[in-house]
């Protein structure tokens, strides 16, 4: 295997040294497929066209949580790319591993590169960053959680299709009449404890975790089965007996629901856009995702999921200066507002979105920039500025296993937020001693 | 008197089974040795430092409800996918041999499946169990059942049990057939002409006759149940609804290579491995003894 490896390394240098010997070879490796993994390819082939300093390799790697496997088993070989895309929920992992990453701050510093972290949308770099103020890793693609509302099914069902539904009460009535008309999805989700837990923390001001969702420390112990939480899930918990909530998987399988017109209300990711547009044969519309009306301090702001790039320990100071000027180009306005208007992922700086503005997109696109407006409409609080919890996937499996247990109508609200918080916790402090 | 046949020095016959021994030594022994060494230790994901923790890994296992649960799904699970996968293959292995004409065609379409991946089976039996496009959810549907094994833990359990033991079959159904047709056909006819109906036939000489083959299939099946179906659980269910098919193995899979915990996942594999050993010599103690060869 490794010798393998090694032969094709040697075979690749051999037949690329005469044309690149001048070039520094940065690896890239990344978790997109598809559309997304070609426009990741064209940002590539940009940079690479753009000068004859260097010239960056892309890989796909498998998914998310593959390719943070592939990253680790890479480390541990000694082998590690420069540039490893993390999703946001590997995030307190890598920041744990601090003989393994170099923070971006650091790298931009060394190479003397041009960079100003205050660039960056604020919740979007708030997650990415440390206590201190220091960003350690590179926001990439992010996007937060909104309501799509299917208008034909509104129609349909009698309803004005502009009603108001900024909150759930009103959400609620809504589903009251969709399902009073016969319609058989009228609520439908995608990453449940992402929108309907860790946003719907944020977006209330209530803590997720305690010690600032874990920004402040490993000693970190999960929150989330305060009052608003419990209200939030027991309410989600009663449509779902009624049949107005309906359950479809654990990832955004809901969307396939939500893209053939089957459900008329969707809370999925801004990111959900390139999807819909292509698919919908109805008309649809964006909307903030709703909160409850009564509770102090909503709508606070939404938090972002996604992924940002982590620049790996143990390379060679000019490959750092190639890394420095990649990830440089990748956040300048006219990349990031392209990947904006492509993707429905948030431009992750201003200069990115008021470019877009500029370019008329909002405008010709009614709604997109309702996400944009959504994370930066107050500044972030400790309950909002993101989540920095170890074996985060893991506890998202329990969040996971004892939603389905309230959608099933096996458990109170309260009695599976306590039990996911009590199972959470033992795998923070189990994450607190491997990193101790 | 039984014969015995003597290689002369001791060259000749290591090297003939060194191939084997070296085989095992490294595809199993070294690992299951790092298995049993990390299972000591918590480490970091990205190996850095490593704490001893000598039996902790374990107690934090065995303090879990939830984990001490999964032993009853995967004791459900196990049971389930071996009765299927080898009551099926031994049907259609007595039907197979019974027949005269376009054997060989039937028989190689029963072994096909043996070929796919189970990742790959499972991928194809949520296509066809689909909450919202599956072709069987639909035919339910018309038959006004509602299946939702997104939510319901039995329909869960149901599917991915079929999914293990489809690719079984064939396998199963292989070695069935191959202990059918070993079976003199003279012992057999004579029954009949005492007057034996087909039933009774089966029952006392077929069945008896078969039970080496039966016994085999019975181990391999039960490895296979508790080591290798991670994949299909990965595809179809993930674990849910709720813990309905978190079995063993799965959460191996998945508290070490999603979760990153290498020492909890480690301890849960030697776990596994004494379970299967345990299970093994049971099998070969108690079961063999009625098996005729």
């Amino acid at each position: 295997m490794k010798l393998g490896a090694s032969i094709a390394a040697l075979v690749c240098t051999l037949a690329t040294a005469g044309s690149a010997a001048a070039q520094t070879q940065i690896e890239f490796w990344h978790a997109f497929t598809g559309r997304l993994g070609e426009l990741v390819a064209e940002q590539v082939e940009t940079f690479n066209e753009s000068q004859d300093d260097y010239l960056v390799n892309a890989s796909h790697k498998g998914n998310y949580s593959e390719t943070l496997n592939a990253g680790i088993a890479a480390v541990r070989a000694d082998e590690q790319p420069h540039i490893l895309m993390v999703f946001e929920v590997g995030t307190a992992t890598m920041m744990a591993a601090e003989g393994a990453i170099k923070p971006v701050y650091e790298l931009m510093a060394e190479a003397g590169a041009d960079f100003d972290p205050d660039a960056f949308i604020g919740s979007v770099k708030g997650y990415y960053t440390t206590t201190e103020g220091e960003m350690l890793s590179m926001p990439f693609n992010s996007s937060t959680p909104v309501l799509w509302v299917n208008r034909d099914a509104l129609q349909e069902a009698g309803i004005d299709p502009d009603t108001d539904m900024t909150t759930w009460q009103k959400v609620g009535d809504v589903l009251d009449e969709l399902k009073a008309a016969g319609h058989e999805c009228p609520l439908t989700t995608a990453w449940q404890s992402w929108v309907h837990l860790e946003n719907m923390s944020a977006y209330h001001d209530v803590p997720f975790a305690t010690k600032e969702n874990g920004f402040a420390g490993l000693d970190t112990e999960l929150a989330f089965n305060g009052p608003v939480q419990v209200q939030h899930i027991q309410a989600m918990g009663d449509w779902a007996e009624d049949g107005k909530f309906i359950y479809t998987g654990r990832r955004n399988e809901g969307g396939a629901n939500f893209r053939a017109g089957e459900c008329a209300l969707f809370t999925e990711s801004s990111a959900g856009y390139a999807g819909i547009e292509a698919e919908a044969e109805f008309e649809f519309d964006v909307r903030p995702l709703p909160y409850w009306e009564g509770v102090e301090g909503a709508p606070q702001n939404t938090i972002i999921g996604g992924a940002s790039l982590w620049v790996l320990a143990g390379h060679e100071p000019e490959e750092y200066e190639g890394v420095a000027a990649f990830l440089n180009f990748l956040s300048s306005p006219e990349i990031q507002a392209k990947w904006h208007q492509d993707t429905g992922y948030l431009p992750i700086t201003t200069a990115a979105g008021e470019l877009t503005r500029e370019q008329g997109y909002y405008e010709a696109n009614p709604g997109t920039d309702i996400a944009v407006k959504q994370m930066t409409a107050n500044e972030p609080t400790e309950n909002s500025k993101g989540l920095r919890l170890g074996s985060f996937d893991q506890i998202r499996g329990i969040v996971d296993e004892e939603l389905e247990a309230v959608w099933s109508g096996d458990k109170t609200a309260q009695a599976a937020l306590d039990s996911a918080v009590e199972r959470g916790n033992r795998l923070l402090r189990r994450f607190e001693q491997a990193n101790r | 008197m039984e014969k015995r046949v003597r290689f002369k020095g001791y060259l000749l016959p290591i090297c003939l089974v060194m191939p084997q021994i070296v085989i095992t030594a490294v595809f199993f022994f070294y690992p299951a040795g790092q298995a049993i060494w990390q299972s000591l230790f918590i480490p970091d994901p990205f190996g850095f430092s490593a704490q001893f923790v000598g039996l902790g890994n374990f107690e934090f296992l065995l303090s879990d409800p939830f984990y001490r649960a999964s032993f009853i799904t995967t004791a459900i699970f196990s049971i389930l996918v071996t009765a299927v996968s080898m009551g099926v293959a031994l049907f259609l292995a007595v039907l197979a041999d019974r027949l005269i004409k376009g054997s060989g065609t039937y028989r190689t379409l029963l072994i096909w499946p043996y070929a796919v991946a189970p990742a790959v089976a499972g991928v194809l039996w949520l296509f066809m169990f689909n909450t919202r496009v599956g072709v069987v959810t639909w035919y339910l549907g018309v038959l006004g059942y509602d299946w939702n094994h997104v939510l319901n833990p039995g329909e869960a359990m149901g599917l991915v049990v079929l999914a293990s033991s489809w690719g079984r079959i064939s396998y199963n159904f292989l070695f069935f057939l191959a202990g059918l047709q070993a079976i003199p056909r003279s012992v057999i006819e004579a029954a009949a002409i005492d007057g034996a109906h087909f039933w009774t036939r089966f029952r006392t000489i077929v069945f008896p006759l078969l039970s080496p083959t039966t016994f085999f299939l019975l181990v391999v099946n039960v490895v296979y149940a508790f080591f290798e179906t991670f994949g299909v659980v990965h595809t179809i269910t993930a674990g849910g609804p709720q813990q309905a098919t978190t079995i063993l193995v799965y959460k191996v899979y998945s508290d070490g290579f999603v979760g990153q915990d290498l020492g909890s996942s480690a301890a849960q594999s030697v776990i596994l491995l004494i379970i299967v050993s345990v299970l093994t010599v049971i099998q070969f103690r108690y079961i063999e003894r009625r098996v005729h060869y």
